[in-house]
Parts: C-alpha cells; structure tokens; sequence
C-alpha cells in the first residue's frame, strides 16, 4: 500500500488552502460515517469476543458492503469465494491470505494461528482479498447481474459532465494490481472517466473493481447505454464563436465529436462521405 | 470608500446567516457579508466605484425589483426603517442585483484581474475527468438570461462544462457570471492556456481494445488531424497574423495561433476560409 500513500500524500501537497468548504461538508459526511462504521466495529468485535454463531451477527460480506464508502461493492456470492478455482493466484498477492479468507467466510481462527501480530493487518488483508475476489466476481453472469441492478438503481453517481445530463456511471480501475491507483468512474455516453466526488472513495482501489468490468456491462446489457445527443460545447464571446485560428481557440471538440459506430468503417470514416465521394 | 457608516444596517438573521462569524468587521459592508455567506464563494468583490458608477448598471433597473432599495443595501445605504417583510424582498432583489452587476464586472480588466487570482487559488474547483489532472476550473453560463439555467464550470484544458460538485453551487444562477467571462479570460491571458494533450481513454476488456470504441476513436483522430491541418494552412493565410509575427518578429512558431485581434470571427467567417 505504500505507493497508495504516496499518492495521496502527493494529492494533499498538491491541494491548495483554499478547498478548505468543500472538504468540510465532505467532512461532515465523513464524520457521519466514522459514526457507522464505529458502531459496526463495536457490533463486529462484539460478536468476535463473545458469539460467533448468534443469528443476530451480519455475515462478514454483508457487513463489509454497508460500510460507509463501500457502497459501490456487489455482495461476492458465498460459493464463488468458496471455489478454490476462483482464487487462483490470490495467495501470492495477499498477505495472511488464508487468515484473511478465514475471516470473509466467517471461520473461527485455527488455534494454531499464534503468527498473526494483529487483527487489524488480517483486516486489511480481508479488504484487499475481498476487492480482488469482487474484481473477478462481478465479470461474472451472477456478479453483472448485481451490477446492473445498482447501475440501474444509481448507486454510483452520475456523470459531472453537464451535456452527458446525468448519465450513471459505473466504478472502474484503470489498472488490475491493486495499489496503484484509486477508483475512477466511467460513463457510457461519453467513454470517458473521471473522479468520484466525494472523497470518501479516494482511497477507494481501482483494482477492486477491474479495468474490464466496466466494459463487459455494456456489452452484456447494451441496452443500459443511455441515448443522449451529442452535443460539444462551443466557446463563445457575446455570442460569437471564437475562432479556430485564436491562440485560445477550441482545440480539443475532437474528443467529444460522437459518431454512431454503424456509420463508420472500420478506419474510422464515415460510410456516408465515401459514398458521396464516390458519387 | 465613502459608505462604511451604516455598521448596523443589517438586519439580524443576516448574522445568523453568516458562518464564519468570529470577526464583526464583515458584518460592517453588505458585499463583504455576501461574499462570506456560505456557497458565494464563486463570487468576486466587485469594486465600489464600479457599482456607483450609474453606466454600468444601465438597464438593471427593470430587472431586479425594488431595484432602488436593493441598491442601496448594497452600498449599504438602506435605511433602516424598513420592516422585516419588506427587508427581506429588499435582501432577496439585492442579491440579484448584484450577480448581474458581477456578470458585467468580471469582463473589465480590473474583474479579470480579481477572476484570475480565484482561478490561480482553485476556488472554483476542478476538473473532475482524470485525464485533466485536476486542472481548475472557471465558472460559465449556458444563457444570460437570468433565472434559465444555473452555473456550470468550464475546463480550458479538456474544452468542456461540468455541473458543479456541490448542490449550493448547483443552485447558482449562471447569468451571474455569463457566458463570455472564461472565453474572456483566456483571450486577456492566452498564456493561461494550458497545453492540449492527446491522451484519452482507452476502454479494454482483458486488455483487449473493443472494435466500436476504436472505430470512434479512428474518427475522432481523423477529425483532430483535419482540424489541425485547416488551423496551421489558415495562420499562414491570415494577413493579421503576418503583421504581428514581422513587428514582434517572434511569432513564427506555428504552434500558437493568432491572438488578439482575429478573435471573434463568426462560425461563418470560418467556413469562408475553408
């Protein structure tokens, strides 16, 4: 994790004094969620001292998905984590793997387990090892299925873009290994991604979610890619445009020109301009 | 600085309103009070001299009601007599009145001045899209006509307009800073501009591109290399252009388009080069 603390720091370093409002009401919210998450802890640990079998206790899955701030996680179906198949590799990564799997299956510790310097690095461990399980889990038919069902329910935000008109967006990493970069989210009209608003998910991992799963939901579900004209933004002074040929004119309305894929060929040009050509 | 008489001349949920409230000196001036009150902080200070100015306001007076009154709160000038009712229909059109007013100063010289320093000190936020690198952003109108839409904030680097972050901002009314302001900005300061990138995102599925994705892509570069091409034949023809680079005698890169004075020619005037 210390290539992650190294980019936070450098993002703190880089904030200016001046961004202080909007980190207090985003501290509120914080706050507010330090206040849950205490409770679940103290419910959590409880139950770890005392009973571990009680009807009353949340699964551990189900408990780390109500966190606040881990309300873009799918719950990783029982079996899944449990086929061996689908942890493939997963050892090598995590630390205290088989202490950390213990905990998301709600096992009791081996005796034997003395090795362990505390609870909270097998916690952490968890988290990490939940994430990569959650990365490979939501590819899957059952997995894209939860997805999409909060996708459609708008748990991940919307896209800040004002022509994309509140499009949902979906969480995506922009790297599988996790550690290297924060949770970004995608949005499927305009193909781009961007940072969630809310800090709370800035030390979120990108890798917790993948760099495919994004893609594999709109081509599973095409029918959940919002239709919305195109529309770029065109900068204008009293009503004039300013022109190309301006040292500060529009440069960059390539990127969000939008063409329907069934009008180009396959080297990006349109099928109707070769056929004027032609003509 | 002629109007710092009236210390007591706000009514008393102003200070209940007012967040920061340790030090009475704000209380004193009704702009200093406005521009602390919470979600204001897209607001610049606009100079006294320039709202006492009668030809600047030219016109305001049948947009805002109880233009006079709503005035005088601002110079705070208001006279004190009022009842609560009517004090805060006053307090109400006042605010009003002055995001038009702060429409029209942040295009001067000395507003861009003050515009510039919020931008440079990030107050207006930034760019949510990664690729931007969280480069600040600067408030823009889609209309200016007032009470249509509320405020967006525009990118220079990705040339495009977001929804604020937060809600207070999200209810501010975008003809308070209008459409031209950023444009303007940039045209005063063209070396604010900051350097196009490229760089985009590349959708993959187990590493591998998706056809549809790059096909648009293919179009897009297209597009950027047309544009590319028309801007750099289009300077070379440019006779305004011509002039500056032999009297400056550096303008010769080819990189940096005209400034100044081919600003604004209409979309029309464009197609007539191509």
């Amino acid at each position: 994790m210390s290539a992650f603390d190294h980019q936070q720091q450098q993002q703190q370093l880089m904030r200016p004094d001046n961004v202080e409002e909007e980190e207090d009401e985003e501290d509120e919210e914080e706050e507010e969620d330090e206040q849950i998450q205490g409770e679940y802890n103290e419910e959590y640990y409880g139950s770890d001292v005392s009973n571990e079998s009680g009807p009353e206790t949340m699964p551990w899955i189900a408990w780390f998905c109500s966190l606040g701030g881990h309300q873009y996680f799918a719950e990783v179906a029982d079996e899944f984590v449990e086929d061996d198949f689908n942890l493939t590799g997963l050892n090598s990564i995590v630390p205290f793997y088989k202490e950390a799997l213990d905990m998301i299956l709600d096992l009791e510790p081996e005796e034997d387990s003395t090795k362990v310097p505390d609870v909270s690095i097998v916690e952490a461990s968890a988290e990490q090892l939940y994430g990569l399980i959650h990365q490979r889990f939501i590819v899957t038919r059952q997995g894209l299925q939860q997805m999409a069902d909060k996708y459609q329910a708008g748990h991940f935000g919307s896209c800040p873009r004002t022509f994309c008109q509140s499009t949902n967006v979906v969480p995506c990493g922009r790297y599988d290994l996790p550690g290297v970069e924060t949770v970004k989210l995608y949005c499927p009209n305009c193909q781009d991604i961007y940072s969630p608003p809310s800090s709370r998910y800035h030390n979120l991992d990108g890798a917790y979610f993948g760099t495919t799963f994004a893609h594999m939901l709109f081509h599973i579900y095409p029918e959940l890619v919002p239709i919305i004209p195109n529309k770029i933004y065109a900068p204008a002074i009293y009503g004039f445009k300013i022109s190309e040929y301006s040292r500060c004119g529009p440069r960059m309305q390539w990127l969000r020109n939008k063409q329907d894929p069934k009008s180009l060929d396959a080297s990006g040009k349109l099928i109707k301009d070769s056929d004027d050509d032609e003509k | 600085m002629q109007t710092n008489l009236h210390s007591s001349g706000n009514p008393s949920q102003d200070m209940d309103d007012y967040t920061s409230g340790s030090d009475s000196d704000y209380t004193k001036y009704w702009i200093d009070w406005f521009l602390g009150t919470k979600g204001n902080e897209y607001f610049c200070e606009v100079d006294e001299e320039y709202i006492l100015d009668r030809f600047n306001l030219t016109g305001l007076n049948t947009e805002v009601q109880y233009y006079s009154q709503a005035l005088d709160l601002i110079t705070d000038n208001l006279d004190e007599n009022l009842d609560d009712e009517m004090r805060d229909i006053v307090e109400k059109s006042a605010r009003h009145l002055y995001g038009l007013i702060h429409a029209r100063f942040i295009i001067t010289t000395h507003g861009l001045t003050k515009m510039l320093e919020k931008f440079k000190k990030c107050d207006f936020g930034r760019c949510p899209r990664v690729l931007c690198h969280n480069h600040p952003l600067l408030p823009v109108a889609l209309s200016d006509v007032p009470y249509s839409k509320s405020v967006k904030l525009f990118c220079c680097r990705c040339e495009d307009i977001y929804n604020p972050k937060s809600s207070r901002h999200a209810s501010i009314d975008g003809a308070y800073f209008g459409c031209s302001f950023p444009h303007m900005l940039f045209q005063v300061y063209p070396q604010l501009v900051p350097p196009k990138s490229t760089d985009r995102y590349v959708p993959r599925i187990f590493g591998f591109k998706l056809h549809d994705v790059a096909k648009q892509q293919r179009y897009q570069d297209m597009i950027r290399e047309e544009s590319h091409a028309r801007i750099m034949a289009g300077i070379e023809g440019l006779p305004t252009t011509a002039a500056q680079g032999s009297s400056s005698g550096q303008q010769n890169n080819k990189n940096r388009a005209a400034d100044g004075v081919a600003v604004a020619t209409e979309s029309g005037a464009m197609a007539d080069v191509n």
